[in-house]
């Protein structure tokens, strides 16, 4: 079972480095829903002994969430706000994607030096939990459109989830579905800002975003 | 006697097969008929029958590029541990002899065809320098990935030690090593996602146009040797994937040639199914398929 | 609706500090001293602004109508929507406060984010959409950091065997001697950083000017008195917990040092500032480092915090109306175009300086009181260093501050006094002049009863 949960690891780091290196946005989506369908896999993975009511409808709540409704979402954005279709970045995709390669080795890195609690089934949780939440920060602050911006914000979210579920597997029902919630809604306010953006600048990329400034 | 000097005379015998093997699968998927299966060897008898021609700009390197070429793979041939046999020629560290045998057919390769002194050849011989310094970190640290997972310090240790016990506790990272392996097979092997075997005269490709200037033996060498190269870095994809071995030598035997008919399926396959990248994405699959391979590093060296 | 509404949470709130609730939800919502303290300052200010608002959204006219910079096209979000947002902007700020639970507190925490997000978009021009995005999406990853920071803090309680505990704060500071500290000490710095992003504190505060200068001003003035506050209460929590397990020297120096680097980036700003709404939110940043430091001394410290945390808020809301006033009127944020506003806006003019005064920390006013108590703080524990530095600042932010707030009340009138247009609304300074009044109050008087909480509220934070 170990050997499992350790290949839903390596799967989502895969999921991230796939992400780095795409140029289509509309992959990138779809790349970000199959990671939340891992993500939701992992619930059941780590209570292995009963796979309990509670676990059950957590994977589900998380897997319709994260596979099904937020990329819908943001693919109605997409196509609402007839925006290019390229990601374009400001770093090249070899070298985001080399990038990645380092946050990973700086994380595995970081997770070594902290000590393994001893309800983690795998010591791989920390480093890729980092290691999503820098990419997430990475695809911030690196592509320009604002749709890669939310895409960014969820990989994080789906990181410090990953480390949620993984290391709590009894924290309170209500919380995780607020969390849920609150990604939700925030999702959903940025797709309609976007549209917003969209409508009144003709363009969804954040770097042209600059009269606030001092 | 070690099995090994049994596994090396089949590979010469063989590996033009290969070749063979991944033009009927495409011809299948095309549906026609396709070549025989001699065929590659119908070629290099027809291209030994005649004689060379040189053209007046080049000079000696340009000639004696097919013959380091054809050496340099047969050097590497023999430190290709088979089938879990131990190779002819293994040493500790024998990775790096690999790699720089390896190296040092690719740069003759490509100063023969700067030395042709045709443009057209002189961009293959660009791309193929950029590619291959690309690859190049792809194969090397996928190997010392394996390295590290088995303890062996020359490739017949590596690949002997591999079991199907390591798929059980480290598949993941078998996998992802065995992945980058086989785009360095591709890239290396000038095959259809990065180059294109069959033309001749597109912008775009790389290998066949270095050898553009070739004819006679010196092009039965090359193809020769192109034909051994596929056959290394297939058995080293094979040993990766299917490590069958330790019960009996026949049995080792033939799953490790049947590994190596599978991999020309599937390389025929892809071929079928894929259309070239265009050439600005080659460096991100090879990027790419580095990144796998540090993956699998960074996984095992925790 | 938004006054009945807002009337009824403060006599909730006023109701509490006569009987203290007991806890609900196993003790997920609990009213402690330092709860109630921010409690009361909410509700206060969100009661002031209503009235406030109700006067703005009257003279906020429907239909389209030119962008005062640009001369581009602009509505504005339908009213019941803004009351909606409002409404449930107060809410999601008192689950906040009350929580005990670190997990319903990251969930209320970002619910406020998204409850206020509309409200910056109240203007539907392009600046305040750039604001709107820009607040949404720093403060939503900073808060991710934030819930990292949680889960470290359930890494923290799982002792290498045996069973976790829960994120109660109260079974927290009982467990206090089973953390592990290198996850705590993890945990603080993600949620000092996450919290700290909302918060305002530098070099995490890029959204907080742009978003408090596009949005409306009685938002700006919920924004830095209210919501900064909400999330100044978190990192207070997880320093409660340090302060718990014996490592309050460690939180207290990353508390010291976030504060002095705000205060210097935002008396930096300051300095040649060009529009007053983004110099008050600097200034904002500057109270937060303030607040940050007096936490970060402890001691005396803290108390000096607590008291300072009311009276910026309240100070920080008669700035914001009042500035809400002089746009209204004026048409413009830069502060070289407004001049002489105290005889155009006899009234805002008064309230300007007496907010200038009070937020400067000049005597008569509380925030003295506070800022001296920190200051004092600070040269009890001998940190000399730290006062000088602080004294600097604060000098530095009076002399930028004094120039901008001089220039704009002073000098002769920069546009045509229109009896029309410039009449000063009942609703449109009685609110400001209230809060004045109780800032001064605090300044010259403390009544015990809050002189009691507020020490209580310091004895649970660590302090004395």
């Amino acid at each position: 079972m170990t050997s499992f949960f350790d290949a839903i690891m390596v799967l989502l780091i895969l999921t991230n480095l796939a992400l780095l290196g795409t140029s289509r946005l509309r992959t990138c989506i779809h790349i970000c829903a199959l990671q939340g369908l891992l993500l939701g896999t992992l619930p059941l993975t780590t209570t292995i002994e009963l796979i309990s009511f509670r676990a059950f409808l957590l994977a589900g709540g998380g897997m319709v969430m994260k596979a099904i409704v937020f990329p819908r979402l943001l693919e109605r954005t997409l196509q609402d706000t007839h925006v290019q279709r390229e990601v374009e970045p400001f770093i090249g995709y070899s070298i985001s994607l080399l990038a990645g390669i380092g946050l990973l080795g700086f994380s595995l890195w970081l997770g070594s030096r902290l000590p393994l609690p001893s309800m983690i089934t795998s010591p791989l949780v920390i480093p890729v939990s980092f290691f999503m939440m820098m990419v997430g920060l990475l695809l911030i602050v690196s592509r320009k459109k604002a749709l890669t911006q939310v895409l960014g914000y969820l990989v994080m979210e789906n990181g410090i989830y990953a480390f949620g579920v993984a290391i709590s597997p009894e924290a309170p029902f209500l919380v995780e579905m607020g969390m849920l919630l609150d990604a939700f809604v925030a999702v959903f306010i940025m797709g309609i800002l976007m549209f917003h953006i969209n409508r009144e600048f003709d363009h969804i990329d954040t770097d042209r975003l600059s009269v606030l400034k001092d | 006697m070690n099995a090994a000097y049994l596994h090396l005379p089949v590979a010469l015998i063989f590996a033009p097969a290969l070749l063979s093997v991944i033009n009927r699968i495409k011809a299948l998927f095309a549906g026609r008929t396709g070549p025989p299966l001699l065929q590659p060897y119908y070629d290099l008898a027809k291209l030994l029958k005649k004689g060379a021609v040189y053209s007046r700009t080049t000079t000696w390197v340009f000639r004696m590029n097919p013959i380091i070429g054809l050496s340099a793979v047969l050097v590497a041939l023999a430190f290709i541990p088979f089938a879990g046999s131990v190779a002819v020629l293994a040493t500790k560290g024998d990775i790096f002899i690999l790699a720089y045998v390896l190296g040092l057919a690719r740069f003759f390769l490509i100063i023969a065809a700067l030395d042709a002194g045709s443009s057209f050849e002189g961009m293959g011989a660009s791309r193929e320098a950029q590619f291959s310094a690309l690859t190049e970190p792809a194969f090397l640290v996928g190997l010392a990935a394996v390295s590290r997972a088995t303890g062996g310090l020359s490739l017949s240790e590596m690949y002997g030690a591999l079991s199907f016990q390591t798929w059980m506790s480290i598949g993941p990272i078998v996998l992802l090593v065995a992945a980058a392996f086989l785009i360095v097979l591709l890239t290396e092997n000038a095959r259809i996602p990065v180059d294109d075997p069959n033309t001749h005269l597109e912008l775009t490709m790389i290998h066949e146009v270095m050898v553009l200037d070739y004819s006679g033996p010196d092009l039965a060498m090359i193809f020769y040797a192109s034909a051994l190269k596929l056959w290394i870095f297939g058995s080293l994809l094979v040993g990766l994937v299917l490590p069958i071995h330790g019960a009996n030598l026949w049995l080792d035997a033939l799953a490790a040639y049947g590994g190596m008919v599978i991999m020309a399926v599937c390389v025929g396959v892809i071929e079928s199914c894929m259309a070239r990248l265009r050439l600005l994405r080659i460096p991100q699959l090879l990027v790419a398929a580095s990144s796998l391979s540090i993956l699998a590093f960074l996984l095992l060296l925790r | 609706m938004l006054i009945i509404v807002a009337a009824l949470h403060t006599t909730l709130t006023a109701g509490c500090w006569i009987v203290s609730p007991p806890s609900v939800l196993m003790g997920w919502l609990m009213l402690d001293d330092v709860a109630l303290l921010f409690l009361s300052i909410t509700s206060l200010l969100f009661l002031i602004s209503s009235f406030y608002a109700v006067g703005y959204l009257r003279r906020e006219t429907e239909g389209s109508r030119p962008d005062f910079e640009d001369q581009s096209l602009f509505v504005n979000a339908p009213e019941t929507r803004f009351i909606a947002c409002l409404l449930f902007f107060l809410s999601t700020m008192t689950v906040v406060i009350l929580s005990r639970h670190f997990g319903l507190f990251w969930v209320a925490m970002e619910a406020t984010t998204l409850a206020s997000a509309p409200l910056i978009y109240f203007h539907r021009h392009h600046r305040s959409l750039e604001a709107t995005w820009k607040y949404l999406m720093i403060c939503s990853v900073g808060i991710a950091m934030a819930l990292l920071g949680n889960f470290f803090l359930v890494a923290a309680t799982i002792p290498a065997e045996g069973e976790s505990v829960s994120l109660v704060l109260d079974q927290l500071i009982q467990h206090n001697n089973g953390f592990q500290i290198i996850w705590l000490k993890a945990a603080f710095i993600f949620i000092l950083v996450g919290y700290g992003t909302k918060m305002g504190l530098a070099p995490m505060h890029t959204w907080l000017p742009d978003a408090h200068s596009e949005s409306p001003s009685v938002v700006s003035a919920l924004l830095s008195g209210a919501l900064l506050n909400c999330a100044f209460l978190g990192i207070l929590r997880t320093h409660q917990l340090c302060v718990a397990a014996g490592i309050q020297r460690f939180s207290q120096d990353l508390l010291l040092g976030f504060g002095l680097f705000s205060m210097a980036v935002a008396a930096v700003f300051i300095l040649g500032q060009r529009d007053y709404k983004r110099m008050l939110a600097y200034s904002s940043i500057e109270h937060m480092g303030i607040l940050a430091l007096g936490i970060g001394l402890g001691g005396e410290g803290i108390f000096g915090a607590m008291f300072h945390a009311v009276n910026h808020s309240l100070t920080k809301g008669l700035l914001f109306l009042t500035a809400g006033n002089i746009l209204a009127v004026y048409h413009t944020k830069s502060t070289s175009d407004v001049r002489g506003i105290l005889k155009i806006l006899p009234l805002s003019g008064i309230l300007w300086i007496t907010g200038f005064l009070a937020i400067v920390g000049s005597p008569p006013f509380g925030t003295f009181l506070s800022e001296f108590t920190i200051l004092k703080a600070a040269i009890d524990q001998q940190q000399i260093g730290v006062a000088v530095v602080y004294l600097a600042l604060l000098s530095l932010i009076f002399i930028g501050m004094a120039d901008i707030f001089l220039r704009t009340a002073l000098g002769r009138q920069s546009i045509e006094s229109d009896n029309d247009t410039v009449r000063e609304h009942a609703l449109m300074v009685v609110p400001p002049f209230c809060l004045a009044v109780i800032v001064l109050c605090l300044g010259i008087y403390l009544p015990s009863a809050f002189s009691r909480l507020l020490h209580d509220a310091a004895q649970i934070l660590g302090g004395i």
